[in-house]
């Protein structure tokens, strides 16, 4: 995909991934180690200011992606180009730490509840060193908590004494303290209640027009994923099936995969529920330790063949801007 | 007479830092063979209401005052003894969590025996026979084989559809799902809904689906329930819920879901506040501090339940000041 894009330019995507791998070490049996192939062979690209949205079920490997995408673990093979550098050699890294950051999952876990919320806010400021003096660090910390929308008065509390939506609100404030481009959000709302979780949506997206930030967004729930994104990718046990503008994968999913993903999302509607036509998958996702010989999908899919057994589909760009694998298309 | 039938219920928590009005001023009713959805968000109270019917509440939490009937039967007052024999008999749960409600040190065989054995009075061989039966309902492949295993070696989808089997086992009257999907994945939660109303139809059992999914809730259920802070906002048919919401909160829940069918992406409306401080209570609608369309009455004073369609209730002042309800359950269903 869009690693043969070599004529366009460098400029379009901020971020590409080619040929990612990332392998984990797991302890199966005495003196005995498998591999487990979090993400095999992945590749693909982020436009300047866009949200690619990541979407499949637990364990495919979505939130490895992203975490390596960051660095914070140190890809098994495959490059990461940010801004036409590639990441990867100190120099790189300490540039790259400031421009990139990440919005986690869990409000609870991820703020330490011994810290002031100024000193989480700040900590970014603090560890580059980008504030000269307490006066201009204190201002930082304020135009940060106003930003999004939380109470500057509020900034010598604990985290304990905020809720889930407003903890999120603290988490996103420190991912900003830095003046990032991209930020890596991994399912920032999946903890959220329904109400508040709108609130934290329509705030990352107020943020990226201002900033000028470009996301990508990990969560499993595909009709929040299909809100907040331009792009949406698809991934199953660390392989990407399907990629495509966000439209065009909710309305016309071509990977057999996606296919029954989609009509498996309740629709909150009761005439439209009615109507659907649902793919029920049989079975379960095989376990990441032994995925599959050849097209890892092959063992749950209605079309699987011998050639799927024998041989792992690549992306094809089926549709211009729509890029599958699979065999049968 | 209804299957179950819940009265003003109340239960607190008497906490140290004050009581906890956990399901206040509650009440509704569950026909046979129906599939009841219990909709809302953390702290609402749709949990504590399960427990409460079943009794299973933790301390300092108890019910305060209510009554619930089953086959026309008080529940309130009852004691353990006579609560076991109802518990995974006649009523059963299944848990959100899959992993922590099984026992980790006994087979799933062991697990489900004893709730056969214990409501039944089957010998040893044939609740073995019944859990092999039960396991193969619920789509187990090997039942035999599974009966040795352990919880930790099946899928979380696996581990829901034992909990299923279990809570089936002595076919009740009423299963209480509590959020018995939140923790599966999407394709999963497909499979297990449609497991469940399957068998819903098979044994005619109702079901009480308690869920913060507005999609699981369209799917599956016939009447709806929203909950806020304890109370009930608005209850009815899930076609009248649906597209006639006449609570400010329903109406502000559906806004703030994305639309998977819009391709322009208009933004969300979200609720703004916060969620209610169940310690701190108003004196009126529990909603009120969040609603934009509070008026001075729903500060002071809390509204009642009015029929606002044949099967549809609505606690909420917006319908008496537009007088579009009624204390009476009205004869013909307003178009």
């Amino acid at each position: 995909m869009e690693r043969n894009q070599a004529g366009k330019p460098a400029s379009e995507y901020l971020v590409q991934v080619s040929h990612l791998k990332q392998y984990f070490p797991v302890s199966t049996g005495f003196l005995k180690t498998t591999m487990l192939k979090a993400v095999d062979d992945v590749s693909f690209g982020i436009r300047r200011g866009e949200t690619l949205g990541l979407v499949g079920e637990s364990g495919c490997g979505k939130t490895t992606v992203g975490r390596t995408l960051l660095h914070l673990y140190t890809p098994t093979e495959g490059e990461i180009w940010f801004d036409g550098e590639k990441i990867g050699s100190r120099e790189s890294l300490k540039n790259f730490r400031k421009r990139a950051q990440m919005v986690f999952q869990d409000p609870y876990s991820s703020l330490n509840p011994r810290m002031t919320v100024a000193d989480i806010v700040a900590e970014p400021i603090d560890v580059h060193k980008l504030c000269a003096g307490r006066e201009a660090r204190e201002a930082r910390i304020r135009e940060l908590m106003t930003l999004v929308g939380l109470n500057t008065e509020h900034a010598t509390r604990y985290a304990h004494e905020f809720s889930g939506g407003q903890r999120q609100r603290i988490g996103i404030a420190r991912a900003l303290a830095s003046n990032p481009e991209f930020i890596v959000c991994d399912e920032p709302v999946s903890a959220l209640d329904v109400s508040i979780q709108a609130q934290v949506i329509n705030m990352l997206e107020e943020l990226q027009e201002r900033l000028g930030l470009t996301y990508l967004f990990i969560a499993h729930d595909i009709s929040v994923v299909k809100h907040i994104s331009n792009r949406i990718a698809v991934m199953y046990l660390g392989h990407m099936m399907e990629l495509a503008s966000a439209n065009e994968l909710t309305g016309h999913p071509l990977h057999p995969y996606t296919v029954s993903l989609m009509s498996a999302v309740p629709i909150p509607d009761p005439k439209e529920s009615r109507k659907q036509q649902r793919i029920v998958l049989e079975g379960d996702v095989p376990s990441p330790l032994k995925v599959p010989s050849g097209c890892p999908f092959r063992t749950r899919c209605s079309r699987a063949t011998k050639e799927c057994a024998e041989r792992c589909p690549e992306m094809r760009e089926a549709s211009p801007d729509h890029f599958v694998a699979c065999h049968h298309l | 007479m209804s299957l179950l039938e819940v009265r003003d219920l109340h239960t607190s928590f008497f906490t140290p830092a004050g009581e906890v009005k956990a399901v206040n001023g509650l009440s509704f009713s569950l026909e046979k063979g129906k599939v009841l959805g219990i909709v809302g968000e953390s702290g609402s109270g749709k949990s504590v209401t399960a427990y409460s019917i079943l009794q299973i509440l933790t301390h300092p939490g108890r019910i305060v005052s209510g009554s619930i009937r089953f086959h026309g039967e008080e529940l309130v007052g009852k004691s353990d003894e006579e609560m076991r024999k109802i518990r995974g008999n006649k009523i059963s749960i299944i848990f959100q969590d899959p992993m922590t409600s099984l026992n980790p040190t006994f087979t799933i065989g062991n697990q489900l025996c004893e709730a056969i054995e214990m409501h039944t009075d089957r010998n040893r061989e044939q609740s073995r026979a019944r859990a092999v039966e039960m396991l193969k309902l619920v789509g187990i492949s090997e039942p035999e084989k599974r009966l040795k295993q352990y919880a930790y070696e099946l899928s979380g989808g696996m581990r829901q559809r034992v909990m299923i089997a279990m809570a089936l086992a002595c076919e009740p009257d009423i299963l209480i799902a509590d959020e018995p999907t939140t923790a599966l994945d999407v394709t999963i939660q497909a499979q297990i809904l449609e497991l469940m109303m399957k068998l819903q139809k098979e044994l005619g059992m109702a079901i009480m689906m308690i869920t913060h999914d507005m999609g699981v809730i369209a799917s599956v259920c016939d009447e709806v329930i929203v909950m806020y802070a304890g109370g009930v906002c608005e209850r009815g048919t899930t076609d009248a819920i649906f597209y006639n919401p006449r609570h400010e909160y329903t109406r502000g829940l559906m806004r703030s879901i994305p639309d998977m069918s819009d391709d322009e992406k208009t933004p969300l409306i979200p609720i703004t506040g916060t969620p209610i401080d169940l310690l701190h209570m108003p004196p009126g609608c529990p909603f009120a501090p969040r609603c934009e369309q509070a008026m001075k009455i729903c500060l002071q004073e809390k509204p009642k339940e009015y029929w606002v369609g044949r099967d549809h209730l609505s606690a909420c002042w917006m319908n008496v000041k537009d007088g579009i309800c009624c204390t009476e359950r009205p004869e013909e269903e307003e178009s």
